[in-house]
């Protein structure tokens, strides 16, 4: 009984750690976190372009955050950021943070959820490629363990052919050791449930014991620098983040979705200790909303946006403490509503990844992003 | 494997919510399908005993008035203040009694849910027309409202018990204009407010140079082209503004208060003249020159049956029951049928379960969280389960109930659900609710009758070597032929 009962784990040993984990040193030790921001992140609230005259005058009431959220915390002579915002702007004078303004994808419709297909696969149009720009990107990138999602599903933005994983913080009691023993035999013969078992099996080994983490953005945000940090861990996280969408009763819904931003922000500074110093944040979104509030209080869909970076990789690069991007200004709208858009969510994407992991831009253009290639945009210190 | 236990099977499983310990396999599986629509209880009583979305609205408005009443609203406490309203109330003792009015209205909305997630697993588990509650199911995803927003946290239940169950086997138009007109959709997509710039209201509030001016909200229009109807890349931005401004006027009584509104009970849909923006508007290339609420009516009319609706509602349909990619051929006789019928959704269900590729053996699809709970407690022959119980394990199981987060819907393909961390919440729940029952059900000898036909030696053969019994009884759940259909 005694034997039978070791077998059995040490098979689950065998079929948890994939050969390119019993490796265990990852080759490379810089990190790269994506938070996808899903339902259209208003960019002209989240760093408001004070410094363009027009913007008082085209988002009327909503030009100001609410007054108990106090008044925007200036970052460049140009821009501020709002309010709920104040962990992000003080990486940003510290130059640990940057932001690149009036970005977005290819897409130029306003459907979130082909514009989020379109930002998550690096395609030209919506459900054009079957797999997410990330996944393509790892083939480039030297061994580590598998990308992880936080979450218990896989967003479109890691599909594909290379091994990625996905784990969520879970409240449930373990199943036995014994029977997901026998679950992994039971899926010996079938090659999706056999390879998602595994992984599954690899990533709560790494995650090691109970997270005690809800759902909610700052845990996830912490269950990702744990598994970070970990040297033998994975190099690449992706959060998803909801509650975009601010049709209605914007000023307040954004504060404290913008408040939740920063906390994941700082969690994950907090979280990855000594490794946030190799760690580039990307936050970014689908799109961005109409200049002007709607009837509603709010704002509708609309085009270009802002994308959030942070970490302490970003230290002495072109993008520390800086706006990148240039400002269209307000005086010239896309469709006559909407920011316009000057850079390419594809060029940053394709300039990140190869400034953080020494790639050749044009090579990761071209393998990553053929479908949609932009020029590469330079963010890090390479 | 016998080729009729293999359809019974398919029946039961691909098409039904998964067979129950008792259940004879149907003799005629084609037949027993298609004469659920008819035999379907569209409000059983365990439905019929909750609250309805009137009774819902009522609720949210007198807690909303209360906690104005105790000056409570704004503040960056509760929501915002009205424009005229007392300065609201600051301190701690404020902020304690405003904790204590978000505690109690936090416990209402969870029990008001988890009376509405019970009901909708308990018809689920007890029923004897699953397909039809599949098709419930279908529906009320893809008119997806989400109840992660306030107004519209108590409204999952209301808007499938009351939009979409009295209209599966009828004309999709019907189930369009009632889920159009529900305080769920239209709270979800902030319809209720939406004002026409030029309606009488819209002038008047000009005229007073009010401090918020109303207007027009696209949000709900902008779904129904590019969700419930046409679908994405099939309409334009014109389109959006053209049916936002038809169907301004459509509201809800007793929530929404403004000048010049009709008072209507709390809950109702209502149209509002003055609220509704004058002149006529050009939808997919048709003009719309009525006057009031036939506007939008002439435009929802025409886009149920739009051909590029028959299409979409055929895939989605197909993709929902046979395949993640479905045959084209199929899809295309589904959306011909569907059109020839004007409109009726029981000829599409018809060519659906007529098709020969809808029987194709390979079992194609992975089922979703909710799916394989139900199927996986049908299996177990448990009729009632806790709520709380349900609600916790579907939210770790990735699927909360009418949660999914945008009006899309959940995804209905294994790449959605197919993914590591999701596979082993599965095992841990299976492994969870097989436990209680373990002592009296014989994994050995439920399985071949859960699984006619499609059961294979290796599932059986772990089963029977389980170490205990709640073991054999949870391989039995996550075995690869259970998992998908």
């Amino acid at each position: 009984m005694i034997n039978r009962r070791s077998l059995l784990v040490g098979l689950a040993g065998g079929f948890a750690l994939s050969p390119q984990l019993a490796l265990a040193a990852a080759g490379t030790d810089q990190r790269l976190v994506f938070i996808i921001l899903r339902g259209a992140m208003d960019g002209l609230a989240a760093i408001p372009p004070i410094g363009d005259s027009r913007l008082n005058q085209l988002r009327g009431a909503l030009a100001q955050p609410p007054e108990q959220f106090g008044p925007p915390l200036q970052l460049t002579s140009n821009f501020a950021a709002h309010p709920a915002l104040k962990g992000f702007a003080g990486l940003f004078a510290a130059g640990e943070a940057g932001v690149v303004h009036a970005i977005a994808s290819p897409y130029r419709e306003r459907s979130h959820f082909d514009a989020q297909n379109i930002l998550e696969t690096g395609g030209s149009a919506a459900y054009a490629l079957k797999d997410g720009w990330l996944n393509r990107l790892l083939p480039l990138l030297p061994a580590a363990p598998p990308p992880v999602a936080i979450a218990a599903t896989l967003p479109a933005l890691l599909r594909g052919a290379a091994p990625t994983t996905s784990f969520a913080p879970s409240r449930l009691p373990d199943a036995s050791a014994s029977l997901k023993a026998r679950v992994a035999s039971l899926y010996e013969n079938d090659a999706l449930l056999h390879r998602l078992w595994s992984e599954a099996m690899a990533t709560e080994m790494m995650a090691g014991a109970s997270d005690g983490g809800a759902a909610n953005p700052q845990g996830l945000a912490a269950s990702a620098a744990r598994l970070l940090a970990d040297p033998a861990g994975p190099r690449i996280a992706v959060l998803e983040m909801g509650g975009w969408d601010t049709h209605a009763g914007q000023a307040q819904r954004l504060g404290n979705q913008l408040r939740q931003l920063d906390n994941v922000f700082a969690t994950l500074k907090q979280g990855l200790g000594p490794a946030w110093a190799n760690t580039l944040v990307i936050a970014a979104t689908e799109f961005g909303r109409t200049v002007a509030a709607n009837g509603t209080g709010g704002t509708d869909h609309g085009t270009a946006s802002a994308a959030l970076l942070a970490g302490g990789r970003l230290k002495g690069g072109p993008a520390a403490g800086r706006v990148l991007g240039d400002w269209p200004g307000l005086g010239n709208l896309y469709e006559g509503r909407d920011l316009l858009p000057t850079t390419s969510l594809n060029g940053l994407f394709a300039g990140a990844a190869a400034g953080l992991f020494g790639l050749d831009p044009a090579l990761v253009t071209r393998r990553v992003f053929a479908a949609a290639p932009a020029p590469a945009l330079a963010i890090v210190r390479v | 494997m016998s080729p009729s236990t293999s359809l019974a099977a398919i029946a039961l499983n691909r098409f039904g919510l998964g067979a129950r310990p008792g259940d004879a396999a149907p003799a005629d599986p084609r037949g027993w399908l298609l004469g659920q629509i008819g035999r379907f209880d569209p409000r059983p009583a365990v439905i019929a005993g909750l609250p309805d979305a009137a009774a819902m609205t009522l609720q949210y408005r007198q807690n909303l008035a209360q906690l104005r009443r105790q000056g409570l609203i704004g503040g960056g406490l509760i929501g915002a203040r009205r424009p005229g309203e007392p300065e609201p109330r600051k301190g701690p003792e404020a902020e304690s009694m405003s904790n204590q009015a978000q505690r109690e209205r936090r416990q209402a909305f969870a029990q008001a849910y988890g009376g509405q997630v019970g009901a909708r697993l308990a018809v689920s588990l007890a029923s004897t027309t699953p397909f039809a509650e599949r098709l419930v199911h279908f529906w009320a995803n893809h008119f997806a409202i989400s109840t992660d927003k306030l107004a519209t946290a108590t409204m999952g239940g209301p808007l499938e018990f009351e939009a979409i169950r009295p209209h599966i086997g009828g004309r999709f138009i019907d189930m369009l204009l009632a889920v159009t007109r529900h305080p769920g959709m239209q709270f979800y997509l902030d319809q209720a407010q939406s004002i026409g710039p030029n309606s009488l209201l819209g002038q008047a509030a000009r005229r007073r140079n009010a401090p918020r001016q109303p207007g027009l909200n696209e949000n709900l229009a902008r779904e129904i082209l590019e969700l419930h109807t046409l679908g994405a890349g099939n309409y334009t931005q014109a389109d959006v503004a053209g049916l936002a401004r038809a169907l301004t006027g459509w509201s809800i009584g007793g929530f929404v208060r403004r000048p010049l509104g009709e008072a209507a009970p709390d809950g109702q849909f209502v149209f509002q003249p003055n609220w509704h923006e004058p002149g006529s508007v050009i939808v997919a290339g048709r003009p719309y020159r009525q006057n009031g609420e036939a506007q939008a009516l002439a435009i929802l009319n025409d886009l149920a049956l739009n051909p590029l609706t028959a299409r979409r509602l055929a895939e989605k349909l197909a993709r929902h029951f046979v395949a993640d990619a479905p045959p084209p051929a199929l899809v295309a006789r589904m959306a011909a049928a569907y059109l020839a019928s004007g409109g009726q959704l029981p000829a599409l269900y018809k060519a659906l379960i007529d098709a020969p590729e809808a029987w194709a053996a390979p079992l194609a699809k992975f089922k979703t969280p909710w799916d394989w709970l139900v199927s996986s407690l049908r299996a177990l022959g448990r009729e009632n389960v806790p709520p709380l119980q349900a609600i916790g394990a579907l939210r770790e199981l990735g699927q909360p109930t009418w949660r999914p987060g945008s009006p899309a819907g959940w995804e209905d393909d294994a790449a959605r659900w197919a993914a590591p961390d999701a596979l082993l919440r599965r095992v841990e729940v299976a492994s969870r609710i097989a436990a209680p029952l373990a002592a009296t059900i014989d994994a050995r000898s439920l399985a071949p009758r859960i699984l006619p036909g499609t059961l294979s030696p290796a599932t059986a053969a772990a089963i029977a070597r389980a170490e205990s019994p709640v073991e054999g009884l949870a391989l039995l759940l996550v075995a690869p032929e259970f998992l998908r259909r």
